[in-house]
């Protein structure tokens, strides 16, 4: 489904990304792990088409979208969750998820993601930045699905979220992928990682160092958490 | 007290013209995040066109409401797409220059052709006399222009606030790259939006026509109150550069009626170092996050 090749980015003169390759296949779940600065968000925004200056090829679906800008990268699939959350001060919690253009298969309807998140339903008309952390969280989650976006790149969804919310974004992306959405997703937190995500890329200073699976992040969970700094 | 009430119903009528202009040059910052120095410049056109068209034409002021915005707003769009565009990744001192130097060249224009006096455009017999406000008598037009006004800033207000593209144009305004990110060509949108608030600048200068003095300066004079109310009310901020408007306008109204002269010349001028000082991004503005 996305196929990343000798992906490099810097910021100014500060190379953040090195000849980054992945792949993540359709369905799959897959997070990116690395310490602060590893070059993870970069990665999303590069994936994105948020960031300007960036070499090497970015494939979804075979096909190359690595001059695309950024909307018509979403058009063909890709849902945002951005680590700020992504809300506006001035749009309604509804005009946050109508915004986007629907632009997959398989749009969740207003009603839907009202069911599925009730506490959105009941401030539906505040503006999204008086919600609280946790449902500007969800808000963000929903706003994608409404999109019925096919990949999603989520970076760092449970980060300051309460174990039962953290519990409650696991639900939604496992929802999500028996659904048939592929996940890339940033993630510090390991515990909610393997709860998730199929494999696992580990990245230290803009360079992927290794690639795991779920048994081996467990065996090698003190390693992996030290080297985090966590 | 019908000194009192006349004098503020006076203000209120200028507060409209200020905060047409100002509204337009809101609308357009929040989207371009380029302040349009050129905004007096298209009122003065407006103003000009209506009095070109009536003259040399006879076209009425009913038609020249119609076609000076729209036509100005469309030269608008052409400025956008050759010339205004360019500056989103260029130092705001280039915004400065290019929209000033714009300003002198369709000035200058217009000198050129008509010279500085002043023409005169006389008001649509419709609405020439006046209408008895219960305490006094207010001239017509006066009355219309203030009616027509609130009814623009209400209707740009509406259209903000409950229809898809006054979405989008929200969204854009406050976070460009995350609304691109949804799907959204928010290039696509910028040059409507400033000719949209070129149209505004247009509306306001036909309506001044047949009250003001119709000459190639009258938008350099007005322009200077009219930034100062754009900063009181917040740089980009709707809500704050209408209320801004009426505000300045019932000042300036009060102060030259109650006020020593060389105070009322003034007033604006230190009503904004006021705010200024107590808030710096104005009434209604937001701090600016760093990009």
């Amino acid at each position: 489904m996305l196929r990343i090749e000798k992906l490099s980015a810097s910021y100014g003169e500060a190379r953040v990304l090195r000849d980054v390759s992945l792949t993540v296949a359709r369905g799959e779940v897959v997070t990116l792990v690395g310490r602060n600065g590893a070059g993870k968000s970069t990665l999303l925004r590069c994936v994105m088409g948020l960031h300007d200056s960036q070499r090497g090829t970015v494939e979804l679906d075979g096909r190359d979208i690595s001059r695309l800008p950024a909307h018509r990268r979403a058009r063909l699939g890709l849902g945002w969750v951005p680590d700020d959350r992504g809300s506006y001060a001035t749009l309604t919690v509804t005009e946050h998820l109508t915004l986007p253009p629907t632009v997959g298969p398989d749009p969740w309807s207003l009603d839907r993601i009202y069911e599925a998140f009730p506490a959105l339903h009941t401030r539906r008309t505040s503006a999204a930045t008086m919600l609280s952390g946790g449902e500007q969280q969800m808000l963000a989650l929903a706003r994608v699905l409404r999109m019925g976006a096919r990949l999603l790149l989520c970076d760092e969804p449970t980060e300051g979220l309460s174990p039962l919310l953290v519990q409650q974004v696991g639900d939604i992306l496992r929802q999500a992928k028996q659904h048939g959405v592929t996940v890339l997703l940033v993630e510090q937190n390991l515990h909610f990682a393997t709860g998730v995500a199929d494999r696992h890329y580990l990245l230290a200073e803009g360079e992927i160092v290794s690639a795991l699976d779920n048994t081996e992040v467990h065996s090698r969970e003190r390693e992996l958490l030290s080297y985090l700094g966590i | 007290m019908t000194g009192f009430l006349q004098n503020t119903f006076n203000g209120l009528v200028s507060g409209a013209f200020y905060a047409l202009l100002a509204l337009g040059l809101a609308v357009i910052f929040g989207m371009l995040r380029v302040v349009n120095f050129a905004h007096g410049a298209f009122y003065m056109l407006g103003a000009f066109g209506a009095y070109v068209l009536l003259a040399e034409a006879g076209v009425p002021f009913w038609w020249a409401l119609v076609i000076m915005p729209v036509g100005l707003g469309l030269l608008g769009m052409a400025l956008e797409r050759a010339f205004i565009h360019r500056l989103t990744r260029l130092d705001p001192l280039y915004n400065f220059l290019l929209t000033f130097g714009l300003t002198l060249i369709l000035q200058d224009l217009v000198k050129g052709e008509y010279g500085v006096r002043s023409s005169p455009y006389a008001a649509p017999a419709e609405l020439n006399g006046s209408v008895d406000l219960g305490l006094f008598d207010f001239p017509t037009y006066r009355v219309f222009i203030l009616g027509f006004a609130v009814c623009v800033c209400v209707g740009v207000w509406w259209l903000l606030g409950h229809t898809r593209v006054g979405m989008v144009v929200r969204a854009a305004t406050e976070r460009p790259e995350l609304t691109r990110a949804f799907g959204i060509n928010v290039g696509r949108w910028v040059t409507p939006v400033f000719g949209f608030g070129i149209a505004l600048a247009a509306l306001a200068g036909v309506l001044a026509a047949p009250m003001r003095a119709v000459n190639p300066l009258m938008g350099a004079d007005l322009i200077i109150v009219v930034f100062a109310v754009v900063v009181i009310g917040g740089l980009g901020s709707i809500f704050g550069s209408v209320a801004a408007g009426f505000g300045i306008g019932l000042i300036q109204a009060w102060g030259e009626a109650y006020a020593p002269a060389i105070l009322a010349q003034t007033l604006v001028f230190i009503v904004m170092a006021a705010v200024l000082l107590w808030r710096p991004a104005g009434l209604f503005g937001r701090e600016e996050a760093p990009a």
